[in-house]
């Protein structure tokens, strides 16, 4: 369940479309539950959300399995999705992605013991121009190197202390 | 130095702020536009700028514009496609970041134009930050009177909200946007109806690139007339071009659509040449949907022309021997770059990011994507070349959407100007594990134009 505060949030979203429209809001609701639910949308998410918005759990779950971005599984507190395409390929991504599976000892669309990390090699982000890239959270981590690989694990791993 | 009309003042400090953004002259055009200009002198100078569509097809703007239905009573919509998601492409980021009013100004104005009082836009859901920045810029644009109701007296009332996509290329094509805003999957429409007439919640609506809808702001700084004077012939104006690949100076370059592409690659003022002193091979200038083109073809036309950036230069000599301007997504590949792995990418990108709905794009894409990983992994045969070619002419013109003819283009250019490469991998398996094809023989551009009939 939303919070006060969330559950404000969510009007607010709804209030932005026309009357009998709240549906449009369902894509920004994820991302909200999302957020908030542990990284992932289980099957209660999803039919909350539906209720919320008073739309049906299948018009939510075909939304959501639809868009890369909602993860229908758990996934590691810190998720590494790192570029794959044509430009950061250009420059270098398999060795970043090779890098990461080595060090952390897991493959692509795995997670590490520890439940922190996974790693997900991904489809072009917006960021040729600065690659090799990733996402982390909300984040762009670019011009990615082994060296740099290193700091960002180091970090996440401070934060998860 | 190349003339600006979008960066020129990028440079300025902070101006990603209102105060700032205001006090270089900000908001002139929409005080100009509102306060002394009726909607349709603004469609006219829109019209006469020549402005065309910065989002990759380049439609001609102020005719789009025209097309829009006014039936009574019936709200229109204005839809700012920030999608963004075309391999190669991170220019409207940059305008997004960085001089996020803009982009406001520019929406207020056309908005104004449209007759729409409700404008979105539509960001791509990885830009996770980006919306953060562009709700501070409409809350201080409101907060000085550029939003809301009745604005700077003119009666004219608009507001602009930021809708988050959630990771899918398919829903910058315009009417995937409409139904992703609308809250499903992004399915393209059947097309007609189109847009103007029917698109978000079944009302008139405009859908426009972010570079488009920014640069209208220039143009009534300094007239539609003088716009055209920009560039050449039917390149009007600047272009926003994102560079990348191996080349010294990757970045987001703002060009008068009249220099060559040779000195965009190798100028200091732009990509500052081939990153550590390698050979150009190639380049796909125009986002990853356009033809790639060797190096020769490239810098110069199949008719022995200089190439320029311009869209007729880019796409002289039609796909035989020339490609697209696209959405400004120039990719360079250097001498040691594997045409067949790179199209491999490409083709999983489609594979991935087909939605589904047309066979011929759901299935051929993959069946490209595994064709394409087996040559590379040295199981290809060679029949799995003309197989290639064969699935890509079944794809495109036969879907309900482009997004078939940008997954088959890919493939089709790199084989028309590559086959030798292709040819390579099959023949020389282990080899082609070990080493790159390297810079090798350009075949005669005009003989292996277009491979016998298949
Ligand atoms: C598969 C596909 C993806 C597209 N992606 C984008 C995009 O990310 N951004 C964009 O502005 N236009 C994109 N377009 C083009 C839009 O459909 C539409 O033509 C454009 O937003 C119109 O704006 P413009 O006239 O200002 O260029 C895409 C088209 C297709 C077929
Ligand atoms: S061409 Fe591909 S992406 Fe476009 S509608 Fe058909 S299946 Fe979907």
């Amino acid at each position: 369940m939303f919070s006060e505060e969330k559950l404000n949030k969510v009007k607010e979203i709804i209030a932005r479309y026309p009357q009998g429209r709240q549906k449009s809001a369902l894509i920004p609701v994820l991302h909200l539950a999302q957020g908030e639910f542990g990284g992932w949308l289980s099957t209660e998410t999803m039919d909350y959300v539906a209720s919320l918005l008073q739309i049906k759990p299948i018009e939510v779950y075909e939304v959501a399995t639809f868009y890369s971005m909602f993860n229908l599984q758990p996934v590691g507190k810190h998720v590494f999705e790192v570029c794959q395409t044509g430009p950061c390929m250009l420059r270098g991504s398999d060795n970043i992605i090779d890098y990461i599976k080595k060090k952390l000892d897991i493959g692509v669309g795995e997670t590490t013991k520890d439940g922190l990390f996974t790693l997900k090699a991904v489809e072009c982000l917006g960021a040729c121009g600065y690659a090799p890239m990733m996402q982390l959270g909300k984040h762009y981590k670019e011009h990615l190197t082994p060296e740099k690989v290193d700091a960002i694990i180091e970090e996440c791993r401070a934060n998860a202390n | 130095m190349g003339r600006k009309l979008l960066f020129d003042k990028a440079h300025i400090e902070n101006i990603r702020y209102y105060d700032v953004y205001r006090a270089n002259g900000g908001y002139g055009s929409a005080e100009k536009a509102l306060k002394s200009m009726t909607p349709d002198q603004v469609l006219d100078e829109v019209k006469k700028s020549g402005l065309r569509g910065r989002g990759g097809a380049g439609f001609p703007t102020g005719m789009k514009w025209s097309f829009i239905a006014k039936p009574e009573g019936v709200p229109r919509y204005l839809v700012c496609n920030a999608d963004e998601s075309e391999p190669g492409t991170f220019k409207d980021r940059y305008l997004m970041e960085f001089i996020p009013h803009l982009l406001i100004e520019g929406l207020l104005i056309s908005s104004y134009t449209l007759g729409a009082n409700t404008c979105y836009i539509y960001i791509r859901g990885e830009y996770a930050w980006i919306p953060d920045i562009l709700e501070e810029a409409i809350a201080d644009a409101k907060k000085n009177g550029w939003l809301g109701k009745n604005i700077m007296g003119s009666g004219f009332d608009l507001e602009i909200y930021v809708q988050r996509g959630a990771g899918a290329y398919i829903c910058g094509e315009e009417t995937a946007l409409i139904e992703s805003l609308e809250g499903k999957r992004g399915n393209p429409r059947i097309k007609p109806p189109f847009p103007a007439v029917k698109g978000l919640y079944d009302c008139p609506t405009v859908v426009n690139n972010v570079e488009t809808l920014a640069t209208v702001v220039p143009i009534l700084r300094i007239g539609g007339e003088e716009y055209a004077k920009y560039g050449t012939g039917k390149s009007t104006g600047t272009k926003l071009i994102s560079a990348c690949g191996n080349i010294n100076k990757p970045g987001v370059y703002e060009i008068e659509m009249n220099i060559s592409v040779e000195e965009f690659i190798y100028s200091d003022e732009y990509c500052g040449g081939i990153a550590n002193g390698k050979r150009l091979k190639a380049c796909i200038p125009g986002g990853s949907s356009v033809p790639i083109l060797p190096a020769n073809l490239l810098l110069k036309t199949a008719k022995g022309e200089p190439r320029m950036m311009t869209y007729e230069s880019l796409a002289d000599g039609g796909f035989a021997t020339g490609t697209m301007l696209g959405s400004g997504g120039f990719i360079v590949l250097d001498e040691d770059q594997c045409i067949v792995k790179n199209t491999l990418t490409f083709a999983r990108f489609y594979h991935h990011e087909s939605c589904g709905q047309c066979s011929p794009c759901r299935e051929g894409t993959g069946w490209m994507e595994r064709v394409l990983k087996n040559i590379e992994n040295g199981k290809g045969k060679m029949s799995d070349i003309d197989l290639l070619w064969d699935i890509q002419r079944k794809i495109e013109g036969n879907t309900i959407c482009p997004l078939g003819d940008a997954a088959a283009w890919p493939v089709a250019a790199a084989i028309r100007h590559f086959r030798d490469e292709f040819e390579w991998h099959v023949l020389h398996p282990e080899e082609a594990q070990k080493r790159n094809f390297g810079l090798a023989h350009y075949a005669d551009p005009l003989e292996i134009a277009a491979p016998a009939a298949v």
